[in-house]
C-alpha cells in the first residue's frame, strides 16, 4: 500500500501511538485519556502531583502510567527495553513492515508441519473486580446501580403496558442483561464515543442517559417519543448521545458500526464504537463482512457479542459449529475476551480494556458478553424452551442484586438507601408512562416527514 | 465543453466534488490499486490517496453497510459496486438500512451515501450479470435512483447526488462508458434531480426512455422523421423522482405514448410511467400506451438470442407506428 494508507495512518499518530505530534511515546498507555484530561507530553505527565486526581484516571489507571513512565525513563538513561504490550492472540502487536506495494507478500513455499499456534484469551470473570481498583467513587456504584435499577423498573412496566395494549408491536426486554449495558457505557466516553445495538435495546437506551419519557413515548407511538413515534421498540436512536440505533435486522448493523467507527478513524477522532450484538446475529454473513473489514480498515470498534444464551428458542450451543463465541474473532487476528455479563464490575473492566488497549489504538477486538435473559425472546414468548430449573439458577446471579450486596458489604449505602433508590427509579418509570400517556400522537401529516431530508419535498404522492 | 467519455464525465464529478469536501470518499472492489474495475476512477488513487479511494475485498454487504454507517457519522461515501448485479448480495444494507434510517430515528441521522456502478445487460454475460435494478430500487421510499444516459448528464447528476443528503442509487452502464460527447466544464456544474430532459421536439408521438434505452429512442425518431412523423424524446434522467408532469405535458400535445425501458416487462419502471400517464392524462390519450421492454425471461447468453431479448430501434419504430395507428 501506499504511504498515505490507512493502515499506516493508524500506526503513526492516528491512535496516539507515536512520539511525535501526540508527546507521548508509542504503546504508552491511556494516552487518550491524559489527553483529555489535559496531559499531552510526558513533561507534563511528570509535573503532575497526583494522577488519581485527573479527570478520567483512577487508580489502576494511575498506577499502570506511572509504571510505564517509570520504564521508559528508565530506558531513556540506557535501561532495559519497554516491553510490548503482547496481544493475547498471535504475535506480539508489533507493526509489521509496510508493504512495498499492492502486490502479494504471502510465501508459496509450504513448512513442514504441522504448523502450530498458541491463543489465549483473557477473561472477566464474576467477582475479581472492586470499584476502587476500576476508579468508581461510591457515589459513581451507586450510580451504576441507579441505570440497572431504572432498566429493570422500566422493562416491568412495559410488560405490564404491553398487557394493558398501550405498547404495541415486537417488544423484547433487556431484563436480567442490565449490567452489560450499564459496565459498558460507563467504560466509554459517552456523547463522544459511539455505540450502536440490536432492537433489544431499552436498556442501552436508559444506560446511555435517555430519559424514560423519551423512551416511554416512543413505545406508545408519541411524537414525544426518541424517534418522534416512527421507530417503535426496535428502534431507539440518540443522535446527541450518539445511541447510533436500534436495529431489528438480526446482523444487519455490524457493517454499520464498523462504518461509525471508520468515520470517528477518517476525521482522525480518538473516539470508538461500541458495537453491540445478539449470539444469534453471529451466524449472519455480515458479522464476517464487518470483522474482516474492521481489521484491514484497523478501525476503533470493539465487536461486543451479548450472548443471552438463546436466539429466539435456539439454545446458542445447539446453533453453533464453536459455541465459544468469544474465539470467532479469532479468525480476524482480533483479540478476544470472555467477560460475564452478571457482574457490572466485570463487563466494566472488560470494555475498558478492550477500548483502552486495542478500539483507541486502531485495533478491532471481539468481546463476548455471558448473560442471560429473564424473559422470553419477545413479551409474546412463554419460552417453554428453557430447563426446568434453568431461569431460577440464573436468576440466583442476578447482576442487580449482586451489586446491591456489593454496596452494602462495602458500606456504600444501607438496604434502605437501595429501597429509595428502587423506588426513585420506579417513580421515574410511573412519571414517564403519565407523560406517555398524556403526550398526542403523531400528526397524521408525520406519515410524510423524514421520508427525504428536503423540507415539503414535492415528489411524495 | 470539453469532449469526455462517459467514464471521465463521471471522474470528473467524483474528482471535483473530492476536492472540495474532505468527507467524501469512495469506496469499492478494485477502485484504488486496479483505477477501477471500468477505469471509471482511474488516477483517483494517486491524486487522493488510499485513505480516501479506498479498495474493498469482495463484501458488498460489509462496505455498503460501512458506507451507511460512516454517512450516519458524518461522512459523504460514494460506495462503487463493480455492476449492480453484486448489490443483491448487499439488498438488506440499500433497501433497509440506508433509506428507512432518517425516518425511523425521527430526523437524527440521515445517510448521504450513493451507491454506483453499472446497471443493466451488457453483452453476452448471461442472465446473473444482466440484471436491471432501477424498478426494483425505485420501489423503497427514501430512495432515490438517478440513471443518466449522455456523460454531460452523468458529471450534472452525479455531482448533485453526491451533495444530495438522501441515500441515491446512481446506474451508469458499461457499455456506455467508453462514449464519447459533449460535457460541460462550468464551475459547479449541477442537473437537479428530478428533473427530465426533452432530447428532441415533436408533436406526433412521445417516447420516454432511460439510460442506453434512451439512445434506442433517437435513434428510433430518426427513422420515425424519414417516415413522417415528429417524435419527442423524453429522457427523464431520474427515475425516482420521477418528473412526470414533463411527461404528461408531451403526452398531452402528441396524445401517444411508448416507453422503452430494457428492464423485464412486469413492474417495471415502464409500468409505472404508464401507470401514472393513464392517471393524470387519460382523456389526452389517443391510443394505448405501449411498452419495448426485455421478455419477461432471465437474460440469455447466445448472440441472437440476447439480440432479441434487448429492445431496439425496429421494435420501437413498430411500436410507434402502433399508437400512431400507421401501421
Ligand atoms: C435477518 C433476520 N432474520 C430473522 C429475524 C427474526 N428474529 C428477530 S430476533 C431473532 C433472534 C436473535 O437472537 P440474538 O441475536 O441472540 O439476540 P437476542 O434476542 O437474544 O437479544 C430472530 C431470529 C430478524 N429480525 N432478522
Ligand atoms: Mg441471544
Amino acid at each position: 500500500m501506499a504511504d498515505d494508507s490507512l493502515a499506516s495512518e493508524s500506526a503513526s499518530g492516528l491512535n496516539g501511538s507515536s512520539d511525535e505530534g501526540t508527546g507521548f511515546p508509542e504503546d504508552f498507555p491511556h494516552t487518550a485519556r491524559l489527553k483529555q484530561a489535559g496531559v499531552t507530553t510526558l513533561d507534563g505527565l511528570r509535573d503532575v502531583d497526583s494522577l488519581e486526581d485527573l479527570k478520567g484516571i483512577g487508580p489502576t489507571y494511575a498506577k499502570e502510567i506511572a509504571e510505564a513512565l517509570e520504564r521508559y525513563d528508565a530506558d531513556e538513561s540506557g535501561g532495559t527495553t519497554t516491553e510490548k504490550r503482547s496481544s493475547p492472540l498471535s504475535g506480539d502487536g508489533a507493526a509489521e513492515d509496510e508493504p512495498e506495494g499492492p502486490w502479494t507478500q504471502q510465501s508459496i513455499e509450504i513448512p513442514e508441519g504441522p504448523i502450530e499456534e498458541t491463543v489465549s484469551f483473557d477473561t472477566y470473570p464474576a467477582g475479581q473486580f472492586s470499584h476502587d481498583e476500576l476508579g468508581f467513587s461510591d457515589d459513581e456504584v451507586v450510580d451504576l446501580l441507579r441505570s440497572m435499577l431504572l432498566q429493570r423498573r422500566f422493562e416491568n412496566r412495559c410488560r405490564q403496558m404491553y398487557q394493558r395494549q398501550k405498547i404495541s408491536g415486537f417488544l423484547h426486554l433487556y431484563i436480567g442483561q442490565e449490567a452489560v449495558s450499564t459496565g459498558s457505557v460507563s467504560a466509554v466516553d459517552l456523547g463522544d464515543d459511539s455505540i450502536i445495538t440490536a432492537y433489544r435495546d431499552h436498556g442501552m437506551g436508559l444506560a446511555m442517559g435517555m430519559t424514560p419519557e423519551e423512551c416511554m413515548g416512543e413505545l406508545f407511538g408519541k411524537s414525544t417519543g426518541c424517534s418522534k413515534g416512527k421507530g417503535g421498540s426496535m428502534h431507539f436512536f440518540d443522535a446527541e448521545k450518539r445511541m447510533m440505533g436500534g436495529h431489528a435486522i438480526v446482523g444487519a448493523h455490524l457493517p454499520l458500526g464498523a462504518g461509525i467507527a471508520f468515520a470517528h478513524k477518517y476525521r482522525g477522532e480518538d473516539n470508538v464504537c461500541l458495537c453491540f450484538f445478539g449470539d444469534g446475529a453471529m451466524h449472519q454473513g455480515a458479522f464476517r463482512e464487518a470483522c474482516n473489514l474492521a481489521g484491514i480498515y484497523e478501525l476503533p470498534i470493539v465487536f461486543i457479542c451479548e450472548n443471552n444464551q438463546y436466539a429466539m428458542g435456539t439454545a446458542v450451543d445447539r446453533a453453533f459449529s464453536k459455541p465459544d463465541l468469544f474465539k470467532h474473532g479469532y479468525n480476524f487476528d482480533f483479540p478476544c475476551s470472555l467477560a460475564s455479563g452478571m457482574d457490572v464490575f466485570s463487563v466494566n473492566k472488560a470494555v475498558r480494556d478492550h477500548v483502552e488497549n486495542y478500539a483507541r489504538k486502531g485495533q478491532p477486538s471481539m468481546l463476548e458478553v455471558r448473560t442471560y435473559r429473564y424473559q422470553g425472546h419477545s413479551i409474546t414468548d412463554p419460552a417453554e424452551y428453557r430447563a426446568a430449573n434453568e431461569l431460577d439458577q440464573r436468576k440466583s446471579e442476578d447482576a442487580i442484586a449482586r451489586l446491591q450486596q456489593y454496596i452494602v458489604d462495602r458500606g456504600i449505602a444501607t438496604d434502605s438507601d437501595i429501597d429509595a433508590i428502587d423506588e426513585e427509579a420506579e417513580q421515574k418509570v410511573v412519571d414517564a408512562i403519565d407523560a406517555a400517556d398524556a403526550a398526542p400522537f403523531p400528526d397524521e401529516e408525520a406519515i410524510y416527514d423524514d421520508v427525504y431530508t428536503q423540507e415539503d419535498y414535492p415528489f411524495i404522492a | 465543453m470539453a469532449t469526455l467519455q462517459f467514464r471521465e464525465a463521471l471522474r470528473a464529478a467524483m474528482t471535483e466534488e473530492m476536492e472540495r469536501d474532505d468527507d467524501i470518499f469512495l469506496i469499492g472492489e478494485e477502485v484504488a490499486e486496479y483505477d477501477g474495475a471500468y477505469k471509471v476512477s482511474k488516477g483517483m488513487l494517486d491524486q487522493f490517496g488510499s485513505r480516501r479511494v479506498i479498495d474493498s475485498p469482495i463484501s458488498e454487504l460489509g462496505f455498503a453497510g460501512l458506507g451507511i454507517g460512516a454517512a450516519m457519522n458524518g461522512l459523504r461515501p460514494i460506495v462503487e459496486f463493480m455492476t449492480f448485479n453484486f448489490s443483491f448480495v448487499a439488498f438488506d444494507q440499500v433497501i433497509n438500512n440506508a433509506p428507512n434510517m432518517q425516518y425511523m430515528s425521527g430526523g437524527q441521522f440521515t445517510v448521504p451515501i450513493v451507491f454506483r456502478g453499472p446497471n443493466g445487460a451488457a453483452g453476452q454475460l448471461g442472465a446473473t450479470h444482466s440484471n436491471s435494478t432501477e424498478a426494483l430500487y425505485s420501489t423503497f421510499p427514501g430512495l432515490k435512483v438517478v440513471a443518466p444516459s449522455i456523460p454531460d448528464d452523468g458529471k450534472g447528476l452525479l455531482k448533485t447526488a453526491i451533495r444530495d443528503d438522501d441515500p441515491v442509487v446512481f446506474l451508469e452502464s458499461e457499455l456506455m462508458y467508453g462514449m464519447k460527447d459533449e460535457v460541460s466544464d462550468a464551475e459547479d456544474y449541477t442537473i437537479p434531480i428530478g428533473s427530465a430532459r426533452v432530447a428532441r421536439e415533436g408533436d406526433d408521438v412521445t417516447i420516454v426512455a432511460h439510460s442506453k434505452s434512451y439512445h434506442i429512442a433517437m435513434d428510433a425518431a430518426d427513422e420515425l422523421e424519414e417516415r413522417g412523423y415528429e417524435a419527442e424524446v423524453i429522457d427523464p434522467r431520474t427515475i425516482k423522482p420521477l418528473d412526470i408532469e414533463t411527461i404528461v405535458e408531451s403526452v398531452v400535445k402528441t396524445n401517444r405514448l411508448v416507453v422503452i425501458d430494457e428492464s423485464n416487462p412486469f413492474a417495471s419502471v415502464a409500468s409505472e410511467v404508464t401507470h401514472q400517464v393513464q392517471d393524470r392524462a387519460f382523456d389526452y390519450l389517443d391510443a394505448p400506451i405501449l411498452r419495448v421492454t426485455a421478455p419477461d425471461t432471465p437474460a440469455p447468453y447466445a448472440p441472437n438470442l440476447m439480440d432479441a431479448y434487448m429492445p431496439g430501434v425496429d421494435e420501437t419504430v413498430d411500436k410507434c407506428l402502433q399508437v400512431l395507428y400507421a401501421k
